[in-house]
């Protein structure tokens, strides 16, 4: 165990030594929640709110689905497939650990690092700028957070599938792209999924994406209530759950069909 | 008793080779051609504990696939692999505890982030205690001269800074069987002494087994006795070193240097002796038979001319192994 509190902390410390990257990362989201706060402004108009929503939870939900994103998401597919790709994964399969365990921890510690230097201070700027509503129930923060875990959950686990997919096709750039906009269109992030066709909505509730983003979002906002908070944390603790299933099994499979490139 | 009991291995590799133009990308979309190619063909081994094994071979003779399969990184294709009674592949993060590897060509350690930091982490991952880390580390750290490096970045170090920073990380959890895989390409005669003595030492000091590859064969010469000869995936020679080189070359050359030109016919000829000139006042002698003949070619030879200087070379076993590679072992 306190090996993968010490693989949390070496990323920590990897995310420090490169932080400058991150002051762009910051200006980045500023310019995307922005944007989307005046094109929801003026989709909005004069209504005072659409599809259960008000502008203000609007703005709110952008807000903190941005600000999750920084949280939950990583880049380990990529890593993984460069780590195939080069060979570096031979010097993983000397370790006497999990692989992708060791890649969750890495991918966790860098969320830890975006969450306080990133999430935590770019929502108190946004809050300053933009009209923000901040719940003052202690258990809407409370499920937030456990949501906000699962999220990174679900995430971490598509990433992982994606990444173990490079075992086999060993070009998947392509896949890795295209899971990265399936996620931002159907996990809530663009639009919450309410806003969508009631056919597509049924779609999605066959499908892993919105427990990355809109549950955790719905939830801060309060466009979740009562029973509803409760089973939409349930049905992302069902998809961690589930997504558990494909993993093991692609793994094992890849462990065998595993060719070290390279001297 | 065998740290490493290998029977019968193969590997084999599939190759896709494409077909040239579009219309042969085309067909490539649904029929592809490929190739096997038998890295490790078949090859057979023992090794026992506390034995230092060089394992020697041409460029893709098969020598890194061998290891991989030791290691337990590649699946073999067929045959029977047990290390430290293990076997590799099955028993992965059980076995891996009980080795030690270094790739010379790949990092271990962590780019980004300080020596130090690697070590701490994989000191965790081997759950070696403070105790046996300080007692253990202290002395290779001392050895390798690597104490100022470790709170460097690992991408801030030289080559030959980085090579033993990397022997010490597999060495953390003082593992009994150490795979080295071009453990010294590219270092400098300093480091790589240092580094050839301390592999000595940890040998003497724990009976750590030492599978080693390389390509400079002065490294095999100071500290592997067994040398094992792979050729196209398949072992060629498996013993002593030095049996090798009386295996491969028989007798010796002298070069005699004299103190004015010297032609031809001023020069002594027995049976078994070879004369070749190299430049005008220096002939080599191939000698063709026992140190009774080489002894008797000299006294001749200098009774008849006055000279400057006589040196017998000994074949170098780069020379001989430069010559199986070329010939084959058929040679010896
Ligand atoms: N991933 C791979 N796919 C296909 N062929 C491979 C692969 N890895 C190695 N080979 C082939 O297997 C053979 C043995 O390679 P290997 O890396 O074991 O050689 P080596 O003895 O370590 O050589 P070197 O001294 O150059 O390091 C080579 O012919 C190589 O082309
Ligand atoms: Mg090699």
């Amino acid at each position: 165990m306190s090996m993968y509190l010490e693989m949390i902390r070496v990323r920590f410390l990897m995310m420090l030594a490169y932080r400058t990257n991150y002051y762009s990362g910051i200006l980045i989201y500023s310019i995307n929640i922005g944007a989307y706060y005046f094109l929801w402004s003026a989709i909005y108009g004069n209504n005072e709110e659409i599809q259960g929503l008000s502008v203000l939870q609007m703005t709110t939900y952008v807000a903190v689905a941005w600000m999750a994103r920084a949280f939950y998401f990583n880049n380990i597919d990529r890593e993984i497939a460069a780590e195939i790709k080069d060979g570096k994964v031979a010097i993983e399969m000397i370790r006497p650990y999990n692989y992708l365990g060791m890649k969750t921890m890495q991918a966790l510690g860098e969320g830890i690092f975006r969450l306080l230097f990133f999430s935590v201070p770019g929502m108190i700027i946004v809050a300053l700028v933009f009209p923000i509503s901040f719940s003052a129930n202690l258990s809407t923060w409370l499920f937030f957070f456990v949501s906000l875990v699962f999220s990174f959950i679900v995430n971490t686990q598509i990433n992982l599938l994606t990444g173990i997919m490079s075992f086999f096709l060993f070009n998947n750039t392509g896949l890795i792209r295209a899971k990265r906009v399936v996620i931002d269109l159907f996990s809530g992030l663009l639009l919450p999924i309410s806003f969508y066709p009631l056919w597509a909505q049924t779609v999605m509730t066959y499908l892993p994406f919105q427990a990355i983003s809109y549950i955790p979002s719905m939830i801060f906002t309060e466009g979740f209530v009562g029973k509803e908070i409760f089973n939409a944390v349930l049905l992302q603790a069902f998809w961690a759950l589930i997504l558990l299933i494909p993993i093991r099994l692609l793994w094992s499979l890849a462990k065998k069909q595993l060719i070290v490139q390279g001297g | 008793m065998n740290v490493i009991e290998v029977q019968n291995l193969r590997k084999e590799f599939k190759s896709y080779s494409s077909r040239s133009g579009l219309s042969g990308a085309f067909r490539d979309l649904f029929t592809r051609n490929y190739k096997t190619l038998a890295a490790v063909d078949d090859i057979s081994l023992n090794i026992k504990q506390g034995e230092m094994v060089g394992y020697i071979g041409e460029n893709g003779a098969g020598k890194s696939t061998t290891i991989k399969m030791l290691t337990g990184i590649l699946t073999p294709t067929s045959g029977s692999i047990v290390v430290n009674g293990m076997n590799p592949h099955k028993q992965r993060e059980e076995f891996v505890r009980t080795i030690g590897v270094v790739f010379g060509q790949r990092s271990q350690l962590w780019w980004d982030i300080a020596v130090q930091e690697s070590f701490r982490l994989l000191k965790k991952v081997y759950r070696v205690s403070d105790e046996d880390y300080n007692r253990h580390m202290g002395h290779v750290i001392e050895t390798l001269e690597i104490g100022p490096l470790l709170d460097k970045p690992v991408r801030k170090l030289s080559l030959g800074q980085r090579m033993r920073c990397e022997l010490a990380a597999a060495l953390i959890h003082n593992p009994p069987l150490l795979f080295l895989d071009e453990p010294t390409i590219g270092l400098d005669v300093l480091v790589k002494l240092k580094i050839r003595k301390f592999l000595k030492e940890i040998n003497e000091q724990y009976k750590t087994t030492i599978l080693l590859t390389t390509h400079d064969l002065t490294d095999i010469e100071a500290l592997c006795e067994r040398v094992v000869l792979l050729d196209e995936g398949k072992i060629i020679y498996d013993g002593k070193l030095n049996q090798l080189q009386s295996q491969a070359v028989e007798g010796k050359q002298v070069e005699f240097e004299f103190l004015t030109e010297i032609a031809k016919n001023n020069l002594v000829f027995l049976p078994n002796v070879q004369w070749e000139q190299k430049d005008a006042t220096t002939w080599l002698a191939h000698v063709n038979g026992d140190e009774r003949l080489v002894s008797q070619l000299i006294s001749l030879v200098v009774q008849k001319n006055p000279i400057k200087n006589v040196r017998i070379n000994e074949v170098s076993t780069e020379e001989i192994v430069r010559k199986i590679y070329e010939e084959g072992m058929a040679l010896a």
